[in-house]
């Protein structure tokens, strides 16, 4: 029994079980991964981070500022020892780049959990899936633990699988578009077939999406420009708590059929 | 001698180690890797690493990003 479980029926202890999941050995229970650029500033970002209840937050690896070392600096807002820093290879457009970002990341942070994502154009932002596959496969040997950010194309999802992605992020939408999620049945397909964490990734623009990410069966979703560009971004932070969590509960209470006329909730008989 | 460090020119005397570049640059190290022409110098090699004429350093960190 949980602490606060006195006095619950058995349903509602049932639905205090925990709901965590693991990826590469680490397990977390919050479901949703926030990103931390394009805030207001780093105090900004830390109150987002906290209303959002996350775990983990995405990380850019950049050149130190020599010539302003006054600038501020991540760590001292976003508590590394709270959260777990995921390095991601933002801007990198071919594998070589991406490998050299994250082996840099590895040597700054001395962990091996990382993002990976090899980019294609500046226009769309789209993942160029066979660098991303092939420096999956680099990194996978060299011992890191690689999140892919991918395509939301089944086939490509399971080869990211069999060369030892340790979870899958497909896109909603391209990044920081904010479009939702433009292909749900991909998203299922690769759902289904996954035996890693599948995570959506990029999309997603507003609380709703959030939730039919994990409707769809997601194990997480992770955003950025939807938190951080909204108007007051505290309280989207805490609007995609909440719908992260509304969505996998729907997703493991199982929906309704969908039917094409009405079906009564009052009971026919006994009508006056 | 000259050093790129970052991709700028950076004027230093012959015979410095990357410990003391480091701490001449950098408040707090912790948190700081360094590639010196594209390879990784982890911490407990830049004691004993003594730049050379030409080097290129990147110095990168973990900063705010999606």
């Amino acid at each position: 029994m949980l602490a606060g479980d006195e006095g619950l029926t058995e349903a509602a202890k049932d639905l205090n079980q925990d709901d965590s999941w693991t990826v590469a050995g680490r397990t977390f229970k919050s479901r949703l991964i926030i990103g931390t650029g394009k805030y207001r500033d780093y105090a900004q970002n830390a109150a987002a981070a906290e209303a959002a209840g996350v775990e983990i937050v995405t990380v850019a690896v950049r050149r130190v500022n020599l010539s302003d070392p006054s600038q501020p600096r991540l760590t001292d807002y976003v508590d590394p020892k709270r959260y777990t820093y995921l390095p991601n290879t933002a801007g990198c457009f071919t594998a070589e780049d991406a490998l050299r970002t994250l082996r840099l990341a590895r040597e700054a942070g001395g962990w091996s959990l990382v993002k990976l994502e090899v980019l294609s154009d500046q226009k769309t932002l789209y993942p160029d899936m066979i660098e991303t596959l092939e420096a999956t496969k680099v990194l996978v040997k060299e011992g890191f633990d690689v999140m892919v950010y991918c395509t939301d194309d089944p086939v490509f999802a399971r080869r990211l699988e069999d060369a030892g992605a340790c979870a899958i992020m497909p896109l909603g939408a391209p990044i920081g578009s904010g479009l939702g999620i433009q292909n749900p049945v991909n998203i299922r397909l690769i759902v289904e077939a996954a035996r890693v964490p599948v995570l959506v990734d990029a999309g997603v623009g507003t609380a709703s999406e959030a939730a039919i990410a994990m409707e769809l069966g997601c194990d997480g979703v992770l955003m950025n420009t939807a938190i951080a560009e909204a108007k007051d971004p505290i309280r989207m932070a805490r609007a995609m708590k909440h719908a992260v969590l509304a969505g996998r509960d729907a997703y493991l209470a199982g929906r309704m059929g969908r039917k094409r006329y009405a079906d009564p909730s009052s009971p026919l008989a006994g009508l006056i | 001698m000259i050093i790129y460090l970052n991709g700028e020119e950076h004027q230093i005397e012959a015979g410095t180690s990357l410990t003391t570049l480091v701490s001449g640059l950098v408040a707090d190290p912790r948190g700081v890797a360094i590639e010196r022409n594209r390879m990784i110098v982890m911490k407990s090699q830049w004691d004993q690493t003594i730049l050379a004429d030409g080097d290129q350093l990147e110095f990168v960190q973990f900063v705010g990003g999606g």
